[in-house]
């Protein structure tokens, strides 16, 4: 079905510190494998149970993720000297002839009709000690995702930072039917696999969001040529209509207590302002009143601001305002365009659309220091989100035409293209953690 | 803006000297006897006798006579100079005819962002609509809604298809 392109693209961004509080991009530079990865081995997993096999290659996956962080470089499996199952068949000599930092050994057993042990030990072979181990339940259903989960320990252990690798991205694709298209909106893994389609229209759909405890997702849909929010139980595909004034209904996005969306409203003057709507009673509330574009307003991760897009001073730049309301203040002055504003979990960076000498870029704003990097290189990047760990971001970007999804690190070091979906892919958002 | 200003103090005042009432109605356009000309000439149409150019069809399905879709510049939700006796004429439709609806659809070009690129869209749609609304249309005769980029007139990435892009039709409704 869908896979990645395993092509890396190392991006080195230099970037001039100046004096003033404002840092300025100097040059990118595209290098292939510019970013040292560290030599990894993932040993074939044992297998203990009825038939021949296992019913995934669990080691598969997890090499396979580790490779796509762009921070690990997994061995062949013909380099290996042995291949144990357990840490007490692990010989280390066997380990550090390769050069390899940490060592995966792991099994699959089988424990009843459709019920598995995944058991993993990770080893640092110079120290001579495990790392971690952990073992999983598991059923043929759920054991991609804990082989995904699995490597998200190891990730976690080997770097420091919470891996995204049981994580989803939900994304609206078009797709050209005779004269009309159809619209889709699409979950998968992280990994572009285990695609499903949660609605589809000949209707544009446009902005999804996830709720906090990826249960839901609001999105615009245009059924019947007006515009609705929607929130949609992804379990059972129930959905409510939240909100269908007239004019505009749009750039839903959750509060991080997951009991408010702020939404775009025009009305029939066609005034561009925030509202939070309460979910419960909904109760909407205005938030701006300005006569210019007020537009896809994003909550903070501690829930006290929402920043959004505003072209009150002319284009379009960042504000916030408190989400109980109050005076907004304007938060990027770097460049002619900013908009589609998006916090990083951690609070510390924010995600934006920016214009780039003429090209749509994304740009990450350092909220320390006001400094605005750009990570991508296309021409009409967009729809920035950060992935739930912060340290990676999905985008769209245009290939002969068509939008396809594009990872960075947050760092710019290391970009990767994911060929997922059929049509013209965009408006990726990346899932928060799963709760197990 | 302030040619756009002074575009609609001109209209209003339009408005109030009873030019937008229905009763001096538009030259139309110059075109409209030779394609009577023609259909005439194969089909022996019934309408032959259009050359004087001084009616409108009060009929709705008239409305297909006349342009239904106005362009606009880059980042710019002004109504250019030549749209404007375009925009006159299906005001006089919907005040000649009150039980008439019209849906405005803005569009944006593709560059920027999905939800700004639904603002500037609807912008449009709400420069046509005060046009109409100034020459008599009523309000409750009009809806809006912006597509935003989601529904291109040309798909391509080029400075014409952009051009063809961003732009309001005008879609009656009943």
């Amino acid at each position: 079905m869908t896979e990645y392109r395993n092509r890396i693209l190392a991006v080195v961004v230099l970037v001039l510190l100046a004096p003033a509080a404002f840092a300025q991009v100097l040059d990118i530079e595209i290098y292939d494998g510019q970013v040292v990865r560290t030599p990894i081995a993932v040993v074939p997993f044992g297998w203990e149970g009825e038939s021949a096999n296992a019913p995934l290659d669990v080691a598969a996956i997890v090499s396979a993720d580790l490779y796509r962080s762009g921070r690990f470089d997994p061995k062949e499996e013909r380099d290996m000297l042995q291949k144990p199952t357990t840490g007490a068949e692990v010989d280390f000599d066997d380990w550090t002839i390769l050069k390899v930092e940490a060592v995966v050994v792991g099994k699959v057993i089988q424990t009843g009709a459709n019920a598995y042990t995944v058991q993993f030990q990770l080893f640092d072979p110079y120290g001579q000690k495990q790392l971690v181990g952990y073992r999983m339940p598991a059923s043929r259903g759920t054991m991609r995702r804990v082989a995904h989960r699995l490597a998200d320990m190891i990730y976690k252990e080997l770097t420091g930072v919470e891996g995204v690798f049981a994580t989803r991205v939900a994304y609206v694709s078009a797709e050209d039917r005779g004269p009309d298209k159809m619209y889709r909106l699409v979950i998968a893994d992280y990994d572009g696999e285990n695609e499903s389609v949660i609605m589809e229209s000949t209707d544009p759909i446009m902005s999804p969001a996830w709720s906090p405890d990826s249960r839901r997702l609001a999105y615009v849909s245009f059924e019947g040529n007006r515009s609705s929010i929607f929130v949609q139980q992804l379990r059972t595909g129930n959905r409510i209509r939240v909100s269908s004034e007239p004019g505009i209904n749009g750039a839903p996005s959750f509060s991080p207590d997951g009991r408010q969306l702020v939404v775009t409203l025009g009305g029939i003057d066609g005034n561009l302002d925030l509202y939070t709507i309460d979910l419960t009673s909904r109760q909407k509330r205005r938030l701006t009143t300005h006569r210019a574009i007020d537009t896809e307003g994003s909550w903070s991760p501690d829930g006290r601001y929402i920043y959004f897009t505003s072209d009150r001073a002319g284009g379009p730049q960042i504000y916030r305002i408190p989400a109980t309301g109050g005076t907004p203040e304007r938060v990027t002055f770097e460049g002619s365009y900013n908009a589609r504003p998006r916090l990083s979990p951690d609070g510390k960076k924010l995600a934006v659309l920016t214009n780039d000498r003429g090209n749509f870029r994304i740009g990450v704003v350092d909220l320390r220091n006001n400094a605005l990097v750009v990570l991508s290189t296309g021409r009409q990047d967009e729809s920035p989100s950060f992935a739930p760990n912060s340290d990676i971001l999905i985008y769209a970007t245009r290939q002969s035409g068509d939008g396809v999804l594009e990872t960075v690190s947050a760092d710019g070091l290391i970009r990767q293209r994911m060929a997922s979906g059929s049509g013209d892919v965009r408006e990726p958002v990346w899932s928060p953690f799963p709760r197990f | 803006m302030s040619s756009y200003k002074l575009l609609i103090l001109f209209l209003g005042a339009c408005a109030l000297a009873g030019c937008g009432g229905g009763q001096t109605i538009p030259d139309p356009e110059p075109t409209e006897p030779v394609m009577a000309d023609d259909d005439a000439s194969t089909s022996g149409d019934e309408f032959e006798d259009w050359g004087g150019g001084e009616m409108v069809d009060d009929d709705l399905m008239g409305a297909g006579e006349l342009g239904m879709i106005i362009y606009f510049e880059f980042d710019s939700s002004e109504v250019r100079a030549e749209d404007t006796d375009l925009i006159s004429r299906h005001a006089i439709q919907l005040a000649d005819n009150p039980g008439a609806r019209v849906r405005l659809e803005g569009h944006a070009d593709e560059r920027g962002s999905r939800e700004y690129n639904i603002g500037l869209g609807e912008r449009r749609s709400q420069a046509v609509r005060r046009l109409l609304l100034i020459q008599g249309a009523s309000a409750s005769q009009i809806s809006t809604v912006s597509f935003g980029e989601e529904r291109p007139a040309n798909p391509a990435s080029t400075e014409d298809a952009w051009a063809e892009n961003r732009r309001v039709e005008i879609v009656y409704t009943n």
